[in-house]
């Protein structure tokens, strides 16, 4: 890529360093949402339905983790998996899997804390309902989540904004490596160190268009479910 | 619908629910058994859904004791209550129904028919149980409550916000449900209604139990101060 290039030839040409790019970036925070979904909605929802000491505090502290610096999340998935961390044996420093781990530290809090709410919500106009259907907890957790998956929509969307915006976690666990590890946050963040404003700003484009795009379709996924959901 | 036995009578002993400083049900002592509706009736607050909730097993007694059937641990599996604000899951009328016939092991697709229909709402099947208006709402948390197909089912004024044709359409069915063998326990603002369906008839005030007898009886032979009052349509204080 040279700086005369614009992002805008590069897609219209089909250049394949840009698509590979794109793409990587796309996995990335795609794999991280999902798994931070498998995670924090189980979580979310047991959390809502169930009762013990100090459970404010584990509400505080996930709030709170919502807000964590990605780079203090990249910090401390680069100890665990650097070659002396405790996981340094699995060799994952530096590659795409330590991006999707990174990412899904990130945004499994956001997921979780968004779930509790919701199910939370929920919970307090169904509580009676199971109840004198003789519900019990697994069936509980199930029945809130399915009733309110289209509220979780957005949950797991405000975890990808989280993961398709960061750079900070990313560009310390995966390093930037062109070709390997590098996504178009941190593409952005080199071109612009180097000075290659046009294609920074082009980069930017995309992936904002891409993030729109995502969020129209998991609207319009939304609204038609809730038209025939209630 | 199969002779439904099991958890009658209910008796409540010395019944008895507190929440912080008020004594929401006071030493209520109370068989319900198989036979004709029992109709509660008492003004607010004077402690009817708190003594349903009791009797389904939901809130849980300060005092006294509850037993279906003779045993205090009785599973709830053939009881069934519609709310005063009954709560439409967020999905279809034939899957809210068939969510309650999932908690039983009951063949499902002809008897969500047959239930919709049994409450007048055929054809409404997959509409959104939340767009359903309010009298169908009440009407359908009826058919769920029946799924279970219950031994006793408890109602908590399922008629007062409905008009009259359709408060018919329900107190036929409760009729009909009743006359299978169901014991229903319900209760209602409407002295018409405790006249046209109640078996016997309790009268609660300030969450203790005034008077319990036929409903004959109660209407013509009141022998409380408080039953002549509510029947002459005066205030209880
Ligand atoms: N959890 C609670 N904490 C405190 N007070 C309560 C609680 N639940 C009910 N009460 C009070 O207990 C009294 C009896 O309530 P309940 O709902 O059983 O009356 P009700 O006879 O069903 O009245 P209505 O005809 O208005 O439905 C009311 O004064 C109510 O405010
Ligand atoms: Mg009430």
């Amino acid at each position: 890529m040279t700086g005369e290039t614009s992002a805008l030839q590069l897609v219209l040409t089909g250049d394949p360093g840009l698509y590979a790019i794109v793409g990587l970036s796309l996995v990335v925070s795609l794999s991280a949402v999902l798994c931070a979904a498998l995670i924090g909605v189980p979580f979310g929802a047991l959390l809502a339905l169930t009762r013990f000491p100090g459970r404010a505090g584990v509400i505080v502290v996930l709030n709170a983790l919502m807000g964590l610096p990605p780079v203090v999340a990249g910090l401390a998935i680069y100890l665990l998996l650097s070659r002396s961390g405790p996981l340094g044996s699995w060799g994952l420093l530096f590659t795409p899997q330590a991006m999707i781990i990174a990412q899904t530290v990130l945004v499994a809090p956001i997921i979780a804390a968004l779930t509790r709410q919701t199910v939370e919500d929920l919970w307090s106009e169904y509580r009676d309902e199971l109840a004198a259907l003789d519900v019990g907890p697994i069936g509980r957790v199930a029945t809130l989540v399915w009733d309110a998956r289209f509220s979780l929509v957005t949950a797991l969307l405000a975890g990808f904004g989280r993961a398709a915006a960061e750079v900070g976690a990313i560009i310390i666990v995966g390093g930037n490596i062109d070709g390997f590890t590098r996504t178009m946050t941190t593409a952005i963040a080199l071109e612009t160190s180097k000075g290659d404003l046009p294609l920074a700003i082009g980069l930017g484009l995309v992936l904002i268009t891409i993030i729109i795009v995502i969020n129209a379709l998991a609207w319009g996924a939304r609204r038609a479910g809730e038209r025939y959901a209630g | 619908m199969r002779a439904p036995l099991a958890d009658l009578p209910v008796v409540l002993a010395n019944a008895t629910v507190v929440a912080g400083a008020v004594t929401i049900l006071d030493g209520v002592s109370l068989s319900l058994d198989a036979g004709t509706p029992t109709v509660l009736i008492g003004p607010n607050g004077a402690g009817k859904t708190t003594l349903l909730r009791a009797a389904m097993g939901l809130t849980p007694l300060t005092h006294g004791e509850i037993t279906w059937g003779g045993r205090a641990d009785a599973p709830p599996t053939r009881r069934a209550i519609l709310f005063q604000r009954p709560v439409m899951l967020r999905r279809s009328a034939a899957a809210n129904i068939d969510y309650a016939l999932g908690m039983t092991n009951m063949p499902r697709a002809e008897r969500i028919d047959e239930l919709l229909a049994l409450v007048g709402l055929e054809g409404l099947g997959r509409r959104p149980a939340r767009r359903l208006s309010g009298g169908e709402q009440q009407r359908l948390a009826l058919a769920r409550a029946l799924a279970r197909d219950p031994a006793i089912l408890f109602l908590d004024e399922s008629t007062a916000s409905l008009d009259p044709a359709a408060t018919k359409a329900i107190e036929d069915i409760i009729r009909a449900v009743a006359a299978r063998g169901v014991k229903v326990v319900m209760s209602t603002h409407d002295l018409g209604q405790a006249r046209r369906l109640g078996g016997d008839i309790v009268l609660l005030h300030r969450g203790r139990l005034i008077e319990h007898g036929p409903a004959m009886d109660f209407f013509d032979n009141p022998r409380s101060d408080e039953a002549r009052k509510f029947i002459a349509g005066e205030l209880l204080v």
